[in-house]
């Protein structure tokens, strides 16, 4: 019974899918067919995109006497695990998973969540200064963050918060894009009829969030929330600012700093360059066709 | 159908709208009071809760935004050392003018200006190619996107180390494949263009299928039928990306240069890791220091934070300058088609 109750307001869900495919479907029929040349073009990007990735597996299996030798190595070698193992415990990758895992989840679930609400009611809302608003979200995009770095650390440093995750995970909260997604997805994936029957029933604009807005805007979140997690887990500049390698790491500030020991051991780098990916890269085996759906979504508008 | 309003309609308001209807006229006090208290409440919450869920958003970027980058301005009109933030002496316009007088600020801008151009031209162009095919009718054209997007998902830092291998002077593959068609090893790290180079091929790498998607993004909003009266009055394929696709997506691309624009001048972790060792003096000749490194160098390795801060405000005036010509063109382009 409780799905018969949420699931009404979840129907506009494989609307706008739909209208999104709508033209595309359309066209299809007198879409140009690709050609072989096309497709040898398509897999050398392919290649291109995938080489760095594969090789830096490639490299982590070897050691550093055979990563010093022409040609260079090509297939795998059999010291991969060990050299995980090693980075692992060497770049201090263990607290450094759990750190990223924790400044990304609480970003991305925060983020969602306030660029929804906020999303929703710049789409769907009526309110004095709402265009003014707006402009100023999308005028928050252009603003470089090396601008804020400066005045960031100095408010860091006076709470004593060096070292403390609460110093990434602040700042990342603010997210224009996330706001500016949202009211893109809310705009065409939220018939205004529905909200005008909840508030008919006498909905407070809270409940029509909770039982209207969050059911239609799931899929949206979910690729926000994917996406919010990448570029928080990628996020290089501010950690490497405010955290140290060996005080509280982020993934990233744990991998950079492998690469500046005296004594490199190349094949460790590539080992923990490999770790600190993974994670991501599973991601996107799993959910790669939702990303690129969301990436291209929130650009058609953009 | 009627299940959905039950959901909306919270049940401890029943004395809210639908039953008192009927009684308009006659009805007790008591009730007529609840009904104006819960009409004004009513009134209340479609007033104000928009503000409420905007404010979060607003809040935090007052905050963690607004507030820091009116505050560099002030820093950068100080005098501030990393060891002493809140000890500022007044300094004027001093840190600007030093600035310009220094040497290394320039070669930085001039550095942040090359390889935004190596990184950025050749990465969109390839983008909108790339884009073009990924139209076509294709099998597991969802494969290929996917593929696309495998670098966007590493980070900077595990790019960047695996990159500084790939060209490694006398082991990299990149030089030991160049020595098939002849050409002999090149010192990535050294030699000043091929460094901007390698460092603008990091950011090409990682962006590149990003921006494909978000031309082929564009590409198919385009109507069919603009193609097909264009094809109707003799216009090859080639002719039709000139004078159909590339007009429709006049917007998107100029959004895509105002990102990476100002990604480009943002650039930090690349040159960073790109030789470790010489760290943010970006290369032995700082041949790829870019602002960013500069800025991060005169604050946090020479703490000059005061410095520091004019140096990111100059990078915004330059970012605000390369946005008011962006529009400019657009317009111009808007007006001339």
């Amino acid at each position: 019974m409780t799905t018969t109750l949420t699931k009404p307001p979840a129907d506009p869900e494989p609307g706008p899918p739909k209208r999104v495919r709508g033209p595309k479907a359309a066209r299809a029929g007198g879409q140009m067919h690709a050609g072989p040349i096309a497709y040898i073009i398509l897999a050398l990007f392919t290649i291109g995109s995938l080489f760095p990735l594969v090789w830096t597996a490639i490299a982590a299996s070897r050691d550093n006497a055979r990563l010093a030798e022409t040609p260079p190595p090509f297939v795998f070698g059999s010291n991969l695990f060990d050299k995980l193992e090693l980075a692992w415990t060497d770049a201090n990758l263990g607290e450094a998973f759990f750190n990223t895992t924790i400044v990304a989840g609480i970003s991305a679930i925060t983020i969602v969540f306030l660029s929804t609400i906020a999303g929703f009611a710049f789409a769907k809302l009526r309110f004095r200064g709402r265009g003014a608003l707006m402009l100023i979200v999308i005028g928050t995009m252009m603003v470089p963050p090396q601008l804020q770095v400066i005045p960031l650390y100095m408010m860091v440093a006076e709470l004593g918060w060096t070292d403390q995750l609460q110093a990434v995970i602040l700042p990342s909260l603010v997210s224009a894009f996330g706001v500016f997604f949202m009211r893109q997805y809310l705009l065409q994936a939220l018939p205004d009829e529905i909200i005008e029957a909840a508030r008919v029933d006498g909905a407070s604009s809270w409940r029509v969030v909770w039982h209207v807005v969050f059911p239609a805007a799931r899929p949206a979140m979910a690729v926000l929330g994917m996406l919010m997690f990448v570029q928080t887990w990628n996020d290089f500049l501010w950690p490497f600012l405010v955290l140290t390698q060996t005080g509280n790491p982020t993934v990233q500030v744990a991998v950079a700093g492998l690469g500046r020991g005296y004594t490199p051991d190349q094949s460790l780098i590539m080992a923990g360059a490999l770790l600190g990916t993974l994670p991501l890269l599973i991601v996107f085996a799993i959910f790669g066709k939702q990303i690129v759906g969301g990436i291209m979504q929130g650009a058609v508008k953009g | 159908m009627a299940t959905r309003h039950d959901t909306a309609a919270p049940p401890e308001k029943e004395g809210g709208a639908a039953p008192g209807r009927p009684a308009a006229d006659a009805v007790p006090p008591a009730v007529a009071k609840k009904r104006a208290r819960l009409s004004r409440r009513w009134q209340r919450d479609m007033r104000w809760s928009p503000y409420a869920f905007v404010s979060p958003f607003f809040l935090l970027f007052l905050a963690f935004g607004l507030f820091p980058l009116i505050y560099t301005a002030w820093a950068s009109l100080h005098t501030v050392e990393l060891t002493a933030p809140t000890d500022m002496e007044w300094a004027g316009l001093r840190n600007y003018t030093r600035i310009f007088d220094d040497e290394f600020y320039w070669n930085a801008a001039r550095n942040t200006l090359t390889i935004g151009i190596i990184s950025t031209v050749p990465q969109l162009l390839m983008a909108l190619g790339l884009a073009h095919i990924l139209n076509y009718k294709l099998r597991a054209s969802t494969f290929y996107r996917v593929m696309m997007l495998a670098p966007y998902a590493t980070s900077i830092a595990a790019a960047s180390l695996v990159f500084v291998l790939l060209f490694g002077r006398d082991y990299g593959m990149i030089n030991w494949a160049l020595n098939f068609v002849g050409i002999d090893n090149i010192d990535w790290q050294n030699e000043k263009w091929a460094s901007q180079l390698a460092v603008s091929s990091i950011v090409i790498w990682r962006w590149t299928g990003y921006n494909a998607l978000i031309y082929l993004a564009a590409m198919q909003a385009i109507p069919q039928d603009l193609y097909e009266s264009a094809a109707l009055d003799g216009a090859s394929r080639w002719q039709q990306f000139i004078h159909v696709t590339l007009p429709q997506l006049r917007p998107t691309i100029l959004f895509t240069v105002v990102v990476s624009t100002i990604g480009a001048s943002q650039l930090f972790g690349e040159p960073l890791l790109f030789d470790a060792n010489k760290g943010a003096s970006g290369g032995s000749q700082h041949q790829f220091q870019t602002l960013g490194l500069y800025m991060y160098e005169q604050g946090w390795l020479n703490q000059h934070l005061g410095r520091a801060s004019a140096i990111a405000w100059t990078m915004f005036l330059i970012l605000i300058v390369i946005g008011i010509v962006n529009y400019v063109i657009s317009r111009r382009l808007r007006a001339s088609s």
